[in-house]
Formats: structure tokens, C-alpha cells, sequence
């Protein structure tokens, strides 16, 4: 627990508590806490482990089997382009592939600014807007490659927002 | 909070009268009736919203119009939607410059905005009213019952449309008559299985055990499929209902929601409904002073497509990883905390209240002979009217493609219709004409699956689909069992293989043996079923495979490393556009003077020029 400090500890102890009547509250415990911080390091997990009595492999083991929980913070803006099928046959991967050349990272990864991370969606269910792209809960309908520049750029600005469609 | 079901049936028949009032004109005001659908949101109902609320106001209309956002109309490629009641006018592709006129001209002097009206492409048709667009004639709402009517977030408004009478007709009859019942409708499991749901309930019901569980399954995992989305987030009382339904049957007085936490916004309308339920005494102790007592919690699934199998999603609602693991003992005898447990669709449980409330017939006169009643699909991909729709079971893939689907973009040729997502596989034109159920989708070599309906032009590459889906299967393999952990990577890889052209005719072979092995030797039905896009489209294109692996060529231009970008020098018109755009500067040329050149050794193939180029001057060889 080398660089978390006593708020970090009394908080994350405190989401422990919000569960403590549950059975099985792992998973719970862990939504909540990547909701909060963005993401479950390794310090964090032991902080739970010894809070509920469940093993910290036994936690990894949990952090890494689902998606939705990262060991590495995101970027302050994350995008999310669609990969379902609807959007993959209408071309999501060119512009997934447009957004890793513009940023210089793969799907997945944070840019060394911190500032944007790219993650492959399987179906966010907007099929009609396909392809679809999410910046931080905001939907971006039929994205054309020749979009991609200009939308990085927005948030490179001013953090983020042009009216596109 | 209701004590008896006379009580509640009297509460019921004013809230009837209430939403009625919001449609048949008799409260004397108007409403106008946004769509809330995900598709539609995200091009933009709110905006629409606020400027209607504003309008309302400069025009002083706030007590003569009232504004309601209700889910999904289900064309969501005409979104977003304006429907004006009592009138029954439905207006599309209303944008927020739109208001105004709306604003003026139908709500303060009663004249329809002619160009807002949908236009039939057929016959150039305007229609003024919904029900009579050609997408929506052949469908029939069942499991979407109430699916943008209704305000999801006005639980009197479920309870005027319906709610609750399926439950309050249950509780007059034996549990034992309700599982009799619901077998007796033919219902069959709408995640794709088609397991008799009556059958499911009396394996449960046997069990001895004072405590059991029902679980909806709303992991809704396959790409392209957001039905059990939306039923979650458009009616979430209909899926408490028919969840509390089960519980009576089956004798369970706990249930639990899986849903995926990718859906916040499900998530948040099924917590505000049991929370409301709860208040007026729908669920808890004693319901309606009948004796029997449910309660309904709420478990996220956090992104993993194995736990869409019932027994992976039951370890983790157990908190643990979601590995599925052997069967038997079946879930129906011992499972959740080591009690019977059922495991139901969001589907299949939205469309238990109607046939309780309705009765059987309503719903048998429905369907086919094994497959009854309706199936709702997700209509994605080249097809013009993309979204969500319910159908009959028993309608041909050819009405659900040209008749609803109203047939393929820019006038290209259809090819395959993919169903059943990564477990299942695509239909060619040989197959338009087959009727849709659970056998003859099987039968025809795909499944009905979920519900995801995926059309493909001649601009997919189906070498490249399959690619697609095992590398999703891949991703998602739990990694318990070898055949499925190491024979989806091995399958992957020889893709990988044939799509970039490196590819024999070895691979080929293996490929379909591979493919064998890991159907007949996996763990759970991921890793049964991971090989069927691969050998369906095998089955139907095995020329695309020809052509990749011995042409090395990529007849529908997808697979990037066998295609090449050129520029034609007698229609380039040195422009430099392209040349400016390219994000790796591999375009040459001297802008006036010479056409310019791809470097070929520096393209990436992302396609960026072709798209800018004004003068067709690019094309893929």
C-alpha cells in the first residue's frame, strides 16, 4: 500500500461497508470503485481484500476476467468506437484504425499526455447510427474516416464538443 | 400501496383511462410524443426536448401541449421522431431547427408540416400515421408491448397499459396451472436456446427446496442486438411482472437481474421500477394480500460475453469470475447458492404477462407449429430501415429484409443475412424464402439466436466477417476449457493467415477440421458454437475462400493487405486534396501540374483519399 493515502483507504473501505450485508459483493465493490477512481490498481485490491476477507489473487483474478475493469487509469477523454457487427460492416474499423494512427496508440492504450484513451466497444446498441463512436457518454452518429481528425482535434481544443450530425 | 388485487384492479382502470386520455383526445389537451430510443438519443431527442419546452413557452402553449419522451418507436433510422396525439401524426428526421415550425404550425394553428412527413421510397406515398408505414405493418408487438407508448419512468403509466393484469390473473390460479400454462402457450426461450420456458418452470417447481431464485439473463452480449435493451429500459414492469410471475410458479420468492452495466440507463429503470413497485406493494411481502412474497435485486454483469451461458452468469452473480461450468446438476435443480434456479431472457419474461393477461389464444394464433408467438430483431447493417422490430414468428427472411427492412442501401445487392451473432451464422438468397423459427433457422444451417439480424452487401468481405467474429469469440473465450481456449486462437490465426494472403489450401482444411474439434469438445456452447460463422460461411462462399487463398485476391476489396489504392492519371485533376488528407503522406504530386501517385510501400490503406476525392479519380484494384 505504498502511495495510498488515509482518505484513499477510509474511502475505499467505506464502499467495502455500502455492501457489507451482500453475500457475494466482489463485483459490486469493484464497480463502484472503478467508477470512482477509473480504475482498480493493484494497492486498491489489497486495501478490499483485507476490508472483506476475499483473497487479492482471488480479486485479480475478477479484475482481469472483466472489461469493464481496468489496472491502468484512462485518459481524461475515452473513446469508445463501436465494433459490433452493424457498425463493423459499415466500416468501424477504418475509423477505430483512424483514431489509433491520429493518436499513436492501439485500442486499449492512453496517450502519454493522459488525454485520450481508445477502446473497441462490442455494441453499444445504436445500431442505426453505425458507425458509432462515444466520447465520455456523448454519441457520435455515422463517423466517416474524414470526421476522425476533427473530432480529436475538438478535444485537443477546447476540450471536446463540435455539433457534428 | 395496494392491499388487495380488487384494489389494485381499481387503480388499474384509472390509470387505463388516464394514458388513454393521452392518445384519444379526450383530456383536451395535445401531446407530443418523443422518442427516447438509444438511436434516436444520440441524434439528438433531448435537444428536440428543451427546445419544445422553450417553445411552449414563447407561444403560451404550456397548457394546451404536453411533452412526453417514451422508448423506442423502433425505425430508428428516421429518428428522431415527433408523434403529435390525439391526431396521430408521426413526424421524422425532425431536427432542432425543425421546432419552430412544428411549434407554429401543428400545435397553435392544427396544420400538418407536410415535409416532415415519412414518404414511402416505394411509391412516393406521404403517410401521416405510424401504423401505416410498410415497416410497420407486418409487425406485432407482444414482447414490446407497451415499448414507446408508455413513459418508462411513470410506473402508473405501465399500470395503464396493461401492467400487472397477467400477475393479478396468476395469483387467481395454482402455481402449478401457471407453469401448465405458460407450457401449454408453446413459449420457447428467446436467448437464442428455444428450451420450452413451461418445461423449464416445472423442472423448477419439482425441485424441493424452500428457497429458489429466477434470474432474467439481460447480458445481452451479441453485436448488433439491443432488444432486451430496450424492453429493459421501454417497459421494465413487464419484465418485473413476468420475473414475479416465474417466482410463482416455481415457487421462488427472490429474483435477480443480470444486466450488463454497459446499459446504464436499463439499469436505472429497473431499479426506479422495483423501487416503485416496492412503494405501492407490487413486490414484497405479501403481495396483494395473496400470501406470496418476491423481491427482485439487481447484479451487474461487467463486460464478458461468456456470462450470456446461464451457468457462467450464475458464478457471477456469486461474485466470481463467469466461468460456465459443467452440467449437469442442471441450474433448474441446483445452482445459485446452491438452490434451484431458473434462468430466463428479458424477452422471454416480457412476454409472460401477455399471455396471462390475454390468454392463450392470443398468443398461439401467433407463430408457427414448434415456434409460437413473435420474435423481436434487431435489423442492422445495408438495409434501409434499420431497427428494432417484432415479428411473428413464420414471416420469411424475405419480408423481414424487403418488406419491413424496405430492402438494400444505395440499391447494391444483397448477399447474407447474419443471425445468431458469434453462435450463429448467415443465410444467402437461397435461403430469402424460409420461414423464421427456431427449426427452420437451424434446419437452413444458422440460428435464430438472440435476435441480432445483420444484412451484408456485396461490399462485405465474408472471408473478413468471419474473421471478425471469431476474433470476438477469441477475446471472449473464458480460457477454461483447451478446445475452446486454444482451438478459437488457432482458428483466428489462420484467418489472420488468409485474409493478408498468406494463406494455402492446408489452412483451408485444417481450418474445418479445427472447427470439428472445438464443436464436439468444448466446455459450454461459446466454444460449441464459435466455429459456426466460419463454417457457414464456408458452406456458402467457399469461392471467397478460393479467391484469397490461391488468387490471393479480395473479391469485395476489404481484406487491406491484398488490395491496392490508385489513382487514375486521366481523371485526377491535381487537385492535391487527397494528398493533404492522407495521414501518412504516401500521396506525391505537384498540385497544377503532375496527377499525383500513391507511394504504395507507405499506404496504409485506410481509404481516406478515395473518400475525399471529388473527381472518382481513386479506385481500389
Amino acid at each position: 500500500m505504498a502511495h495510498l493515502n488515509d482518505a484513499a483507504v477510509a474511502r475505499i473501505e467505506e464502499i467495502c461497508d455500502r455492501y457489507a450485508t451482500e453475500r457475494t459483493p466482489l463485483i459490486m465493490i469493484l464497480s463502484d470503485v472503478q467508477k470512482e477512481y477509473g480504475y482498480v490498481p493493484l494497492d486498491v485490491q489489497e486495501v478490499i481484500s483485507k476490508k472483506t476477507g476475499i483473497s487479492v489473487a482471488e480479486i485479480y483474478g475478477v479484475v482481469t476476467f472483466y472489461s469493464l475493469f481496468s489496472l491502468e487509469p484512462k485518459g481524461k477523454y475515452v473513446i469508445g468506437c463501436c465494433l459490433g457487427t452493424a457498425c463493423y460492416v459499415k466500416g468501424a474499423q477504418k475509423v477505430i484504425d483512424q483514431f489509433s494512427e491520429i493518436l499513436g496508440i492501439q485500442p486499449g492504450q492512453t496517450t502519454e499526455d493522459g488525454l485520450f484513451s481508445i477502446d473497441a466497444l462490442r455494441c453499444i446498441g445504436a445500431c442505426a447510427a453505425a458507425p458509432a463512436v462515444t466520447i465520455n457518454g456523448r454519441v457520435y452518429a455515422r463517423v466517416k474516416m474524414d470526421d476522425v481528425p476533427q473530432i480529436v482535434a475538438s478535444y485537443r481544443r477546447e476540450g471536446g464538443h463540435i455539433d457534428h450530425v | 400501496m395496494y392491499k388487495t388485487c380488487e384494489e389494485l384492479q381499481r387503480a388499474i382502470a384509472h390509470f387505463t383511462e388516464e394514458l388513454d386520455g393521452k392518445f384519444n383526445g379526450k383530456t383536451g389537451k395535445r401531446y407530443v410524443m418523443l422518442c427516447g430510443g438509444t438511436g434516436c438519443v444520440a441524434a439528438g431527442t433531448m435537444k428536440l426536448k428543451e427546445k419544445f419546452e422553450e417553445l411552449l413557452d414563447t407561444y403560451n402553449l404550456r397548457d394546451e401541449v404536453e411533452i412526453r419522451v417514451v422508448g423506442c418507436f423502433g425505425l430508428c433510422s428516421q429518428g428522431p421522431f415527433v408523434r403529435i396525439f390525439p391526431e396521430n401524426v408521426l413526424y421524422r428526421l425532425v431536427q432542432p431547427e425543425d421546432i419552430q415550425e412544428i411549434v407554429f404550425q401543428d400545435l397553435k394553428e392544427h396544420r400538418i408540416v407536410e415535409r416532415l412527413l415519412y414518404v414511402d421510397p416505394a411509391t412516393n406515398e406521404t403517410i401521416t400515421k405510424m401504423e401505416d408505414i410498410p415497416f410497420y405493418r407486418k409487425q406485432k408487438r407482444i414482447a414490446l408491448h407497451g415499448c414507446g407508448v408508455i413513459d418508462p419512468n411513470k410506473i402508473e403509466e405501465a399500470l395503464g397499459c396493461g401492467g400487472y393484469q397477467g400477475f393479478i390473473k396468476a395469483m387467481s390460479m395454482k402455481p402449478e396451472e401457471v407453469a401448465q400454462m405458460i407450457l401449454d402457450s408453446g413459449l420457447r426461450g428467446r436467448g437464442g436456446g428455444g428450451f420450452p420456458t413451461g418445461k423449464k418452470w416445472q423442472f423448477a417447481a419439482a425441485a424441493r427446496s424452500d428457497v429458489k431464485y429466477v434470474v432474467c439473463n439481460g447480458d445481452e452480449g451479441d453485436p448488433g442486438a439491443f432488444m432486451d435493451r430496450s424492453i429493459l429500459e421501454d417497459n421494465p414492469l413487464a419484465v418485473i411482472e413476468g420475473m414475479a410471475i416465474a417466482g410463482y410458479a416455481i415457487g421462488a420468492s427472490e429474483g435477480y437481474f443480470y444486466i450488463r452495466a454497459e446499459y446504464p440507463r436499463a439499469v436505472e429503470h429497473i431499479n426506479a421500477t422495483i423501487k416503485r413497485a416496492e412503494e405501492l406493494g407490487l413486490l414484497g411481502d405479501n403481495i396483494l394480500g395473496t400470501g406470496f412474497s418476491f423481491r427482485a435485486h439487481v447484479r451487474l454483469g461487467a463486460g464478458a460475453f461468456v456470462c450470456g451461458e446461464e451457468t457462467a452468469l450464475l458464478n457471477s452473480i456469486m461474485g466470481g469470475r463467469g466461468r460456465p461450468r459443467p452440467r449437469p446438476p442442471f441450474p433448474a435443480v441446483k445452482v445459485l447458492w446452491d438452490q434451484p434456479t431458473i434462468v430466463n431472457n428479458v424477452e422471454t419474461l416480457a412476454t409472460v404477462p401477455y399471455i396471462l393477461r390475454e390468454g392463450l389464444d392470443a398468443f398461439t394464433c401467433y407463430g408457427t407449429e414448434r415456434s409460437r408467438g413473435t420474435k423481436v430483431f434487431c435489423l442492422g447493417g445495408k438495409v434501409n430501415n434499420v431497427g428494432l422490430v417484432e415479428i411473428p414468428m413464420g414471416v420469411t427472411l424475405r419480408e423481414l429484409i424487403y418488406d419491413i427492412g424496405g430492402g438494400i442501401q444505395n440499391g447494391k445487392e444483397f448477399k447474407a443475412i447474419q443471425t445468431g451473432g458469434p453462435s450463429g451464422g448467415c443465410l444467402t438468397k437461397d435461403f430469402l424464402d424460409t420461414a423464421i423459427d427456431f427449426d427452420n433457422m437451424v434446419e437452413a444451417g444458422s440460428m435464430m439466436g438472440s435476435g441480432g439480424a445483420i444484412v451484408m452487401d456485396e461490399d462485405n468481405c465474408m472471408v473478413n466477417v468471419a474473421q471478425f467474429y471469431m476474433g470476438f469469440i477469441c477475446d471472449e473465450s473464458c480460457g477454461k476449457c483447451s478446445p475452446c481456449r486454444i482451438g478459437t486462437k488457432r482458428m483466428l490465426e489462420i484467418l489472420n493467415r488468409i485474409t493478408s494472403g498468406r494463406g494455402t489450401m492446408k489452412d483451408f482444411e485444417e481450418l474445418e477440421e479445427l472447427g470439428e474439434t472445438v464443436r464436439n469438445n468444448s466446455l459450454c456452447a461459446l466454444g460449441q458454437t464459435s466455429a459456426n460463422p466460419i463454417q457457414s460461411t464456408i458452406k456458402h462462399f467457399k469461392d471467397e475462400y478460393i479467391a484469397h487463398i490461391v488468387d490471393k485476391k479480395c473479391p469485395a476489396h476489404v481484406c487491406k493487405d491484398m488490395i491496392q489504392y490508385i489513382i487514375d492519371p486521366e481523371k485526377c485533376k491535381m487537385c492535391s486534396l487527397c494528398s493533404r488528407k492522407c495521414p501518412v503522406e504516401a500521396i506525391h504530386g505537384l498540385p497544377g501540374k503532375t496527377p499525383f501517385e500513391i507511394n504504395q510501400s507507405m499506404c496504409v490503406k485506410c481509404g481516406m483519399c478515395i473518400s475525399t476525392c471529388k473527381f472518382d479519380a481513386i479506385h481500389i484494384e
